[in-house]
């Protein structure tokens, strides 16, 4: 009886698949049909923000290319890669792919789930060398992706508070300290930002550090395995940031990255230590507050100031596309000028496509900020096996602003684990 | 008794669709994570056989050695609390409610509530209120004069576990209490009324004669609890992100497991084979210690 019970199951599974497949098939040969008409490409993002402006982008390549059409979709950014690495391994990926920039590149570039874009974009020979680097894969140093902005390392103070208070931007170090100090007696919570979230204190460490380890030298340095993390330079640079915990919020290790915008949009903190994509959503929020940026503050006057910078990411070429024509198409219009002008008016970034003319203010003083740039030293240069240099400086800074741990122990952690995959360092 | 061919077809026919879920979706991916954690990955995909290299490295390679063991002690915080405080809390409770105290139906119902909202929400709503400047608990703390025990709830390495705990123990304590509360009613009342009339005091009624006949439930609980805190996830993801923050204080197996496997946007390439393994040692945990606790439990179980 039951063996007669389990063929019948096993009968209709078949009959099910069968059905399944051929249903399949008739709406493939429907779908060839259609397709001589109208190829469809999918543009898959993390940017829930800016879906309109990305469909209005859209919306004019296929004016300029009739038979094509581009789907946008954009996922939550804390599950992109999930989804991402999902539908790519289960062959059903997007066309077109935005890419994390550095070490996230990786994860799709090392197996040859993208298409390597140099003699098919001919405008990247005309973008920045150091943009490229975050669109190209360290093991075989091919270029995978069209950069499409970068993002600058800065301190963002509230003009209308140092106007009243009589300040002005600060050069030093001790300026700097000077001018909290100032903030602070007036009542004003002098910085916006705190430690819960441990990636706000991997920038606080990327805005303040570089001016103190020696940027660009010791990057090149580091890099090249000739020192590590527990070089003095270094850690010196990390101690500068336990000056700040006097001008932090009140229990600035429960203060949130949200707390943080809030503080500042709502003019209760004077400044906030971040990164140039702010910018969009703190002018959004509040209008009607004006402010600006500078870079880290140097130790003695007269030194170069550097801003550490990097990479947002790029738009990147499914290999297993069914369309590579039409996709390399639609990714030669990314690289464009057109698209790279249009993105950056719509979304105030600094686009990396060469041309762009920032008429922005505000992307006028990055600009500005970008001619002695360095690269943020733990995204750009460790953040690619695990555990990488960003999660183990994110969570020994915790430490170290808690007072767990002193900056001895944050670096040995640090070239401990990075050490555990970083070729130089073995 | 012997079942018609025709009642065998339907049972088969009501047990087949709940079958085929608990195959594709729990034991295929059990033995899949088991598979691939013999593997070692390149990036998404799988590349060479490395036998039990995987394991090796959880247990003795810097870094995963030290986050392993941290987050198995936090793991065993959360179970040890569960235990202590919420279950006996949920006893209490459970016990209040079937001696029948003044409003029994109301606080069945209140205590019960916070079981039925979903753990996102109430990770996010209780973020909010343990905010440290904004928050009402320390403004609530703040207004009766108790300024000096604001605290950064959530951002304080000693606070931040206890904290999540304690959510979560609001949000959970209702559980144990209604499954206390029908332990406690299948209890024979002539039991009850025969230990009356030869005089034991509540005390004694409780401890002799209550508790050792509710043990079932008592097992149920304790099981649920070991399974519960070995897999804690959401509640740490929604209140203290992804890296268990801060200095991996809130960290636990499940949240290593997830960051290593998937890889966060900023904790790198995801390394598949470390996190199956992590993923199986999870398994092989729960297991073990539920078949471990559902014996111990069955020695003294006791039959009326």
């Amino acid at each position: 009886m039951i063996k007669k019970f389990l063929m019948g199951i096993l009968m209709l599974l078949t009959a099910f698949t069968m059905f399944a497949g051929g249903s399949q098939e008739a709406v493939e040969s429907e779908n060839s049909a259609a397709m001589k008409e109208a190829v469809n490409l999918d543009f898959w993002s993390w940017r829930t923000e800016d879906v309109d402006i990305y469909d209005e982008l859209i919306a004019r390549f296929e004016k300029e290319n009739p038979g094509i059409t581009v789907n946008f979709t954009a996922y939550k950014n804390t599950e992109y890669n999930t989804v991402l690495s999902a539908a790519i391994k289960g062959g059903s990926g997007p066309d077109i792919i935005q890419l994390k920039p550095y070490g996230g590149l990786e994860t799709y570039a090392q197996p040859g789930y993208l298409m390597p874009l140099e003699d098919k974009i001919p405008a990247l020979k005309d973008f920045d060398e150091n943009s490229l680097i975050g669109s190209t894969s360290i093991s075989d140093g091919k270029i995978y992706g069209v950069p499409y902005a970068s993002q600058t390392l800065v301190i963002f103070y509230n003009k209308a508070m140092y106007e009243e208070l009589g300040l002005s931007i600060p050069e030093t170090w001790d300026d700097f300290l000077s001018n909290l100090e100032v903030m602070k007696k007036a009542g004003i919570t002098p910085l916006a930002n705190g430690g819960k979230d441990g990636w706000t204190l991997e920038v606080l460490q990327g805005v303040i550090c570089p001016n103190f380890y020696g940027a660009n030298d010791f990057f090149n340095e580091i890099t090249a395995g000739k020192t590590n993390f527990t070089d003095e330079r270094y850690k010196k640079s990390l101690e500068k940031l336990l000056e700040l915990r006097p001008y932090m919020p009140d229990n600035f290790m429960g203060i949130s990255y949200t707390d943080m915008q809030m503080l500042f949009i709502n003019e209760m903190a004077g400044h906030f230590i971040g990164g140039s994509w702010e910018a969009g959503y703190f002018s959004a929020q509040n209008p009607e507050m004006e402010y600006d940026v500078f870079a880290g503050p140097v130790a003695k006057a007269g030194d170069t100031r550097y801003a550490s910078a990097f990479v947002d990411g790029s738009f990147g070429i499914n290999s297993a596309t069914a369309h590579p024509e039409e996709a390399v198409q639609f990714m030669n219009f990314m690289a464009g000028t057109e698209a790279g002008q249009f993105l950056t008016d719509k979304l105030k970034h600094k686009s990396d496509v060469p041309g762009v003319q920032f008429t922005d203010p505000f992307l006028k003083r990055l600009g500005e900020l970008n001619e002695n740039s360095t690269p943020y030293i733990t995204l750009v240069g460790f953040r690619y096996e695990q555990p990488t240099g960003s999660s183990l400086i994110q969570n020994t800074l915790q430490g170290m602003l808690a007072d767990t741990i002193d900056s001895d122990e944050v670096v040995r952690q640090v070239q401990e684990g990075v050490a555990s995959w970083y070729k130089p360092f073995q | 008794m012997k079942k018609t061919k025709h009642q065998s077809l339907w049972i088969t026919f009501f047990v087949l669709p709940g079958l085929l879920i608990v195959l594709i979706f729990i034991v295929a991916p059990l033995f899949l994570s088991m598979f691939n954690s013999l593997f070692s990955w390149k990036s998404i995909v799988r590349d060479q056989y490395v036998g039990l290299e995987n394991f090796t490295r959880i247990f003795t390679q810097y870094p995963y050695k030290d986050r392993f063991y941290n987050a198995i002690g936090n793991n065993l915080q959360w179970f040890l609390s569960t235990m202590l405080i919420q279950n006996s809390l949920g006893l209490l409770f459970g016990y209040l409610l079937y001696k029948n105290i003044a409003g029994a139906a109301i606080y069945q119902r209140i205590f019960f509530i916070p079981v039925l909202f979903s753990i996102v929400a109430v990770g996010f709503l209780w973020n909010l209120y343990m905010n440290p400047n904004m928050g009402i608990i320390n403004r609530l703390l703040k207004d009766v004069g108790l300024q000096s025990l604001t605290r950064a709830w959530l951002g304080d390495e000693a606070l931040a576990t206890p904290s999540i705990i304690a959510v979560n123990i609001w949000r959970w304590v209702g559980f144990p209490t209604l499954v206390f509360y029908a332990g406690f009613n299948t209890v024979p009342l002539e039991v009850v009324e025969a230990s009356y009339l030869d005089g034991v005091g509540e005390g004694r009624l409780f401890t002799k004669i209550m508790f050792p006949l509710i043990l079932p439930s008592v097992m149920v609980i304790t099981v649920l609890t070991l399974i519960g805190s070995l897999n804690v996830f959401e509640q740490i993801y929604t209140m203290t992100g992804l890296e268990g923050g801060p200095y991996y204080s809130t960290d636990t197996l499940g949240t290593l497991f997830y960051r290593t496997a998937f890889g966060g946007v900023d904790s790198g390439i995801p390394q598949i084979g470390i996190g199956s393994a992590i993923g199986v040692v999870i398994y092989m945990l729960t297991f073990v210690a539920s078949a471990i606790s559902i014996t111990a439990f069955k020695g003294k179980e006791v039959q009326l």
